[in-house]
């Protein structure tokens, strides 16, 4: 049977090109893989291959013909046995399918703005025996707890194990689970960080400590490009079961390549989830959750938030789920979100705010990505004023996130502006003086509660 | 050292061969066809041909055992075929069909299979090496016996994170064979202006790990050389190298003119190195198949390699709620 030979595309882009160059006559014989022409696109010249076999019976289209389109029949190749001028078979019009229009905005998108809810129930039952733990010692207890339940959990890192880790959360793993499940890598962050995104593919269930989420910039595209994306590639065949964490952030003193909050970058990657603990009992309930979950999460701690003590409830398996914010204090007029260590000063500055009679609540969103956004909203809906306070850098803030949030689906709720209390857009300096600076402060969040409140 | 030969008097049954003929033709023909349907427009974006390295997936592929694992970057079509995926699943996947590997949401660089221990497809070079022996690392956690095929070119030998993993693989003994598949080109780069030591074999030699060099030309040479391998893998002695000398014959994807290297360059390997010729030389001197015979596989390949082309262009594409899924389990 005839076979139409037609245009190729040789390029994402290319619709129609010249064609410079017949390498066959009519009556040639080609088989597979022959060179039969050479097409110019608008970028290059390229080779045109046969894909069939058989004997070219006419040349449709002459050479040096510009602006063929792609798809044009430009020959016709017969099969065995049939004589030049046989019908050629009918072209298979295989033209790609022209794309769906997109019904916008595709589903997903907040259908009709419900009337947003905030979701307040407590982490643990009233009454329930609480200890003073520290968040060093909660995020331990949360890793051997998880461990002991799932032998496909493992500790990986660079001084998790005979050195106790780097910041001492990993004390005692090492002789309670063993070096199979508590293991010091190289220093070697991008390459151990893939062969933990490997393991998980095969069904591990790896936690891995990167000593500082500085140094995780050298792994970010294992974390992104192969843990975050794969799940959604593979048609949901393949997901990755991954802890990432480690401090983030500024520490004290150490200087610009050392003082750095990943929370915005990382909460901007669909197939990750992120999350970043305030207290102690945060840190262990979200870290038990994280391990269990079966996605990636970008587990975000803070050295200086590791000394300190929080009550953690006494229980047998106590979780705090992804994605669910915490009023920390419940007030009227003016709603403080923050997260991480930016609530040592939301906290602060709404004890400051009360001695002046000014009601301030304060939400700790702990996780980034997925947001509680209706926690959120249903404050501001009441208070009718919002500030956020984060370390990171002003732009493209997660602050100026829920900016975006607030004005969209609370715009009429809203008597001021929200204000962004973030870190300076600096490097961080090293002098003390300066360092204080480039940080966000009580002051600097008390006198934006005052600006939204008009006092 | 000159790349590995194999035995002068295989020992290779007939059936054998003709398998290996099958399988190296199924591939050709399949990239052949998908090339055609690239120039259709039915495939967009990258599509990287495989054409004239089907001997070094097929001859390491008769090297496995079931279970073991396999890794690759995004020139990866013929992996798949060679550890029996479905050619339609992956044609459909090429078109951005619903019936794709992955539903039409990976393409041609992102295709995964669970059910037959295929990790990808990765489109950024060299990513695919930490993840290979990641999942080794996961077969040695569970003490399981298997190991894994983790593929990069000659490019990706150039990266960081190469060099990393080989050395964790070494120190932590994991059953990784690392398969070099020198094509002699990274892109439009050739070796010699890339890579420093002409011998990538050599490379391992630094952290203790074995390597050899193969004709990659050669199936024979390749299953060889890979039983070698696995059976140093599976004796638990860590990992090894095979660099595999092949070429390809397209460009580095469907928009490359090449014009790094001559059309004689090309032309030289296909008519005198090409794998499959070699191996229709031997089935037709060992008299092991006839004319005919072949004439009946290239017919069976050409109805198989259609029915895949047909499917990909009648499966729907995905449905829009599908952009919304998968995105977190």
């Amino acid at each position: 049977m005839a076979i139409e030979i037609l245009m190729p595309a040789l390029s994402p882009t290319m619709e129609e090109g010249t064609l410079a160059k017949w390498l066959v006559k009519e009556g040639d014989e080609v088989s597979s893989g022959d060179i039969i022409a050479e097409i110019e696109t608008d970028k290059a010249t390229m080779e045109f291959e046969a894909v069939d076999e058989g004997t070219i019976g006419s040349i449709l289209v002459a050479e040096g013909t510009e602006n063929v389109a792609v798809n044009t029949a430009i020959a016709v190749l017969l099969g065995e046995g049939e004589e030049a001028g046989a019908a050629p078979a009918p072209s298979a019009a295989p033209a790609a399918p022209a794309p769906a229009q997109a019904e916008a905005p595709v589903a997903a998108s907040a259908p009709a703005a419900p009337v947003p809810v905030a979701n307040v129930e407590p982490d643990w039952p009233e009454g329930t025996e609480v200890r003073a733990t520290t968040v060093r010692e909660a995020l331990r207890d949360a890793m051997a707890e998880e461990m002991k339940g799932d032998e496909d959990v493992y500790l990986m890192g660079e001084e998790v194990a005979e050195y106790q880790g780097a910041y001492k959360i990993s004390q005692g793993l090492l002789d309670e689970f063993g070096n199979k499940r508590v293991i010091d890598t190289p220093i070697t962050e991008h390459g151990f960080a893939g062969i933990a995104v490997g393991s998980a593919f095969a069904g591990l269930k790896p936690i891995v400590e990167f000593m500082t989420f500085n140094f995780a910039m050298q792994a970010i595209d294992q974390i992104i490009n192969s843990a975050a994306k794969t799940l959604y590639m593979s048609g949901g065949q393949m997901g990755c079961p991954i802890v990432f964490r480690g401090p983030n952030g500024a520490a004290a003193r150490v200087g610009a390549q050392h003082s750095q909050d990943y929370a915005a970058w990382y909460s901007q990657i669909p197939g990750l989830k992120v999350v970043m603990p305030y207290s102690a009992s945060d840190a262990k309930g979200l870290l038990k959750s994280a391990i269990r979950d079966p996605n990636p999460v970008i587990f975000l701690e803070n050295e200086i938030l590791y000394g300190r003590s929080f009550d953690v409830p006494v229980m047998d398996d106590f979780t705090v789920p992804i994605g669910k914010a915490r009023v920390w204090r419940e007030g009227e007029d003016v709603t403080l979100v923050s997260f991480g260590i930016g609530m040592q000063y939301a906290l602060e500055a709404a004890d400051k705010l009360a001695e002046e009679g000014i009601s301030a609540e304060v939400i700790d969103l702990r996780s980034l990505r997925p947001i509680d956004y209706d926690t959120v909203l249903a404050s501001v809906m009441k208070t009718n004023r919002c500030v956020t306070v984060e370390e990171g850098w002003p732009v493209g803030s997660i602050g100026n996130h829920l900016s975006a949030t607030i004005m969209e689906r609370a715009f009429d709720y809203l008597d001021a502006p929200v204000i962004n209390c973030t870190g300076k857009d600096v490097p961080m300096p090293y002098a003390a003086n300066l360092e204080k600076l480039a940080l966000v402060t009580t002051e600097e969040v008390i006198a934006a509660v005052k600006q939204v409140t008009y006092r | 050292m000159a790349a590995k030969k194999a035995a002068k008097k295989p020992n290779v049954s007939g059936e054998e061969l003709t398998e290996y003929y099958r399988e190296m033709l199924l591939i050709r023909r399949f990239e052949e066809k998908a090339g055609q349907l690239y120039g259709m427009g039915l495939i967009g974006g990258f599509c990287h041909l495989y054409i004239g390295q089907e001997a070094v997936v097929v001859g390491l592929e008769a090297a496995t055992e079931e279970g073991d694992k396999r890794v690759t970057s995004y020139r990866d079509h013929g992996h798949m075929l060679a550890c029996g995926m479905d050619p339609n699943g992956v044609m459909a996947e090429l078109t951005g069909r619903e019936g794709g590997y992955s539903k039409g949401k990976g393409g041609s660089m992102h295709m995964f299979s669970k059910e037959k221990h295929f990790y990808g497809g990765h489109g950024i070079v060299g990513a695919q090496v930490p993840i290979g022996a990641g999942l080794a690392f996961a077969d040695k956690y569970k003490d399981n016996g298997r190991v894994t095929f983790t593929y990069f070119g000659d490019g990706a030998a150039n990266q960081g994170q190469v060099y990393e993993t080989f050395n964790m693989a070494a120190l932590w003994d994991l059953p990784v064979i690392f398969v070099i598949e020198n094509n002699q080109y990274a892109m439009g780069t050739s070796m010699a202006r890339s890579t420093s030591s002409p011998d990538i074999f050599t490379r391992g030699e630094a952290f203790g790990i074995k390597g050899e060099v193969v004709d990659g030309m050669d199936v024979l040479a390749v299953k060889e050389a890979g039983e070698k391998a696995v059976a140093h893998c599976r004796a638990g002695k860590g990992p090894y190298i095979l660099e595999v000398k092949t070429y390809r014959y397209r460009g580095h994807s469907m928009s490359d003119p090449a014009k790094y290297r001559t059309r004689e360059e090309v032309q030289r390997v296909r008519e005198e190195r090409d794998p499959i010729e070699r191996v229709r030389e031997m089935l037709l001197e060992g008299k092991h198949a006839s004319e005919e015979d072949l004439k009946a596989i290239d017919k069976e390949i050409k109805a198989v390699v259609n029915e895949s082309a047909e499917f990909s262009k009648t499966s729907p594409e995905p449905a829009l709620s599908e952009l919304w899924t998968d995105i977190v389990a």
